[in-house]
């Protein structure tokens, strides 16, 4: 038992720092996705996460394989993305989910093009599916900070956001800065995004965001509750996940994304208000 | 409706400065000359009428007809083309107002009592805790909708009526003089209407200004002593009896199909 649960992470010190990763990101991702489920908003996720790409491809030309470069540019670049499929919407015909596919698959493209032509395929393949196994000192300072930063702006700014959430009219005729909560939450959605993107790649930052927030809506009904229970299954993926890749000797991205879609995937069957009981609620 | 999506560009858009605040003479809403025309067509033209405080108005009209760009424009979202619009004796942070049921997230999970409480919100800001007095003031409003054993339930557990009722309570906590209700009655059962109707004279007793958009005229002409009757560049005001007659239907019904019409014509010429 120990030897399969605790060794590789006491035995190993870049697995350790990798569960550091893991946890510290998941304690972010897991509010951060919840308020994006909520207010659906999964779509803007994705286009956002992808938008990364190319910022942090430019990033990479200039600082190399290091997460602060990277995750500088690709915060910069998926802002621009973000406020341009913006603009776009508002004054095309396009629909904004329509403008932030558009805009994804062009970041895509731009993105995978500037790393293959400058780099090696293994740096493509390390951003687009991560590197977890490799972080070192800076990065998980830097994932920490982002966490620690999320944790506190959700905490200052907690109630004004949900009300943003549940009825953005209100909050605008009542006088709150309603705009400033939404601008500040989309801050939050790039920085988590960032610091996942080295441990999971672009390709399924969103990943530890998405799945453990949807797997909590199934098994609780207040969103302090929800906060605490996608962070748990977050930690839960990252743990199994990490020790899965070291046992099968999977990669670690997909491994992470996979344990938090068996989660999803249990609590669709188990959990209170997931898809068994609530049948049996109806008989 | 736009304001319902969360829209990226959205976060740029402040309330336009285009309501004048005066502070002397009795409270009232001036209208003067209202036109607000979007890039194709114009919605509402040379529009002039008064909404004192207290008094209780509804706003009856077709679809498209301007009844909610009205409301969108007394609440500072939408920006007229020409005109005015003049609070007196109140300011814009002094309305209260309920958007359309279906723009919220029934599912969203918050019970009762957190969804009622936001309407405290400028009161308790982002951080105090909610005082003894405030606790109380919430399960009056609580009574007074009928709903005195809910604060704990989940908003995904009401109904629709029970729903609106909720965001009755959350209007009467805002306490706000003057207050916008935007087809309040929709989609929500009788016994409910009927008791909402009652809270909302309560209102007008209080001194307030209560101005709603409603689709059901005989309720109307049941309950709301004076109609604003709008479709697009054919408006009347004044009290509902007069208004509401069955010739200034017929135009406006007129109106309405000659802009349908237009429409129908758009993509091809």
């Amino acid at each position: 038992m120990v030897d399969f649960f605790i060794s590789p992470f006491a035995d190993y010190i870049f697995l350790r720092r990798a569960l550091m990763a893991c946890m510290a990101l998941a304690l972010g991702c897991g509010p951060v996705g919840v308020l994006l489920v909520l207010r659906r908003m999964s779509l803007m996720g994705d286009a956002l996460s992808h938008a990364i790409l190319p910022g942090a491809a430019i990033g990479f030309l200039i600082g190399g394989l290091s997460l602060p470069a990277m995750g500088l540019g690709g915060f910069i670049v998926g802002f621009i993305v973000a406020s341009l499929s913006g603009v776009i919407s508002r004054f095309t015909i396009l629909n904004e989910d329509a403008s932030f596919a558009g805009f994804y698959l062009i970041s895509l493209a731009l993105g995978v093009l500037i790393i293959s032509t400058q780099g090696s395929q293994v740096d493509l393949m390390h951003i687009l599916f991560g590197t977890i196994l490799a972080v070192d000192n800076t990065s998980l300072f830097m994932v920490t900070g982002i966490t620690t930063f999320t944790l506190c702006i959700l905490a200052i700014i907690y109630r004004p956001l949900l009300i943003e959430c549940f009825d953005p009219g209100f909050l605008r005729v009542i006088g709150g800065w309603g705009g400033m909560y939404h601008f500040l939450f989309l801050v939050l959605v790039a920085l988590n995004l960032v610091a996942a993107f080295q441990a999971l790649g672009t390709l399924m930052a969103l990943g530890m965001m998405m799945l453990p927030a949807v797997s909590s809506r199934l098994w609780a009904r207040h969103v302090w509750s929800l906060f605490l229970f996608s962070s748990f299954f977050a930690v839960l993926s990252g743990y199994f996940g990490l020790l899965l890749s070291y046992h099968l000797e999977w990669p670690s991205g997909p491994s992470i994304i996979l344990m938090a879609g068996l989660i999803y995937a249990i609590s669709l069957f188990i959990a209170p208000f997931g898809a068994l009981k609530r049948q049996q609620g109806r008989d | 409706m736009e304001h319902a999506s969360p829209s990226f560009w959205n976060i740029f858009q402040k309330k336009h400065k285009v309501i004048h605040c005066e502070a002397g003479g009795p409270p009232e809403i001036e209208i003067r000359d209202l036109t607000v025309a979007y890039p194709r067509n114009t919605v509402i033209s040379e529009l002039t009428c008064h909404f004192n405080v207290p008094s209780l108005w509804a706003i009856v009209g077709p679809n498209g007809g301007g009844k909610s760009t009205l409301l969108r424009t007394l609440l500072g979202l939408q920006k007229p083309t020409t005109g005015k619009v003049i609070f007196r004796g109140f300011c814009p942070c002094d309305v209260a107002y309920l958007a359309q049921q279906n723009q919220l997230d029934r599912r969203f999970p918050l019970t009762v009592g957190d969804t009622i409480a936001m309407g405290l919100f400028r009161e308790v800001g982002i951080f105090r805790r909610y005082t003894k007095e405030q606790r109380g003031k919430m399960q009056a409003a609580l009574e007074q909708v009928g709903l005195a054993s809910f604060a704990k339930t989940p908003l995904q557990a009401l109904s629709g009526g029970q729903f609106q009722r909720v965001l009755f309570a959350r209007l009467i906590l805002q306490d706000a003089p003057v207050i916008f209700l935007d087809e309040p009655f929709t989609g929500v059962d009788t016994r409910t209407i009927a008791d909402l109707i009652k809270l909302v004279h309560v209102w007008v007793q209080e001194k307030r200004l209560v101005i709603a958009v409603l689709h059901d005229t005989a309720l109307v002409n049941e309950h709301f002593p004076n109609t604003l009757l709008l479709a697009r560049q054919f408006y009347r005001e004044g009290a509902t009896e007069k208004v509401l007659t069955k010739t200034n239907i017929e135009s406006m019904i007129e109106t309405s199909q000659a802009w349908e019409a237009m429409i129908g014509e758009g993509p091809h010429g």
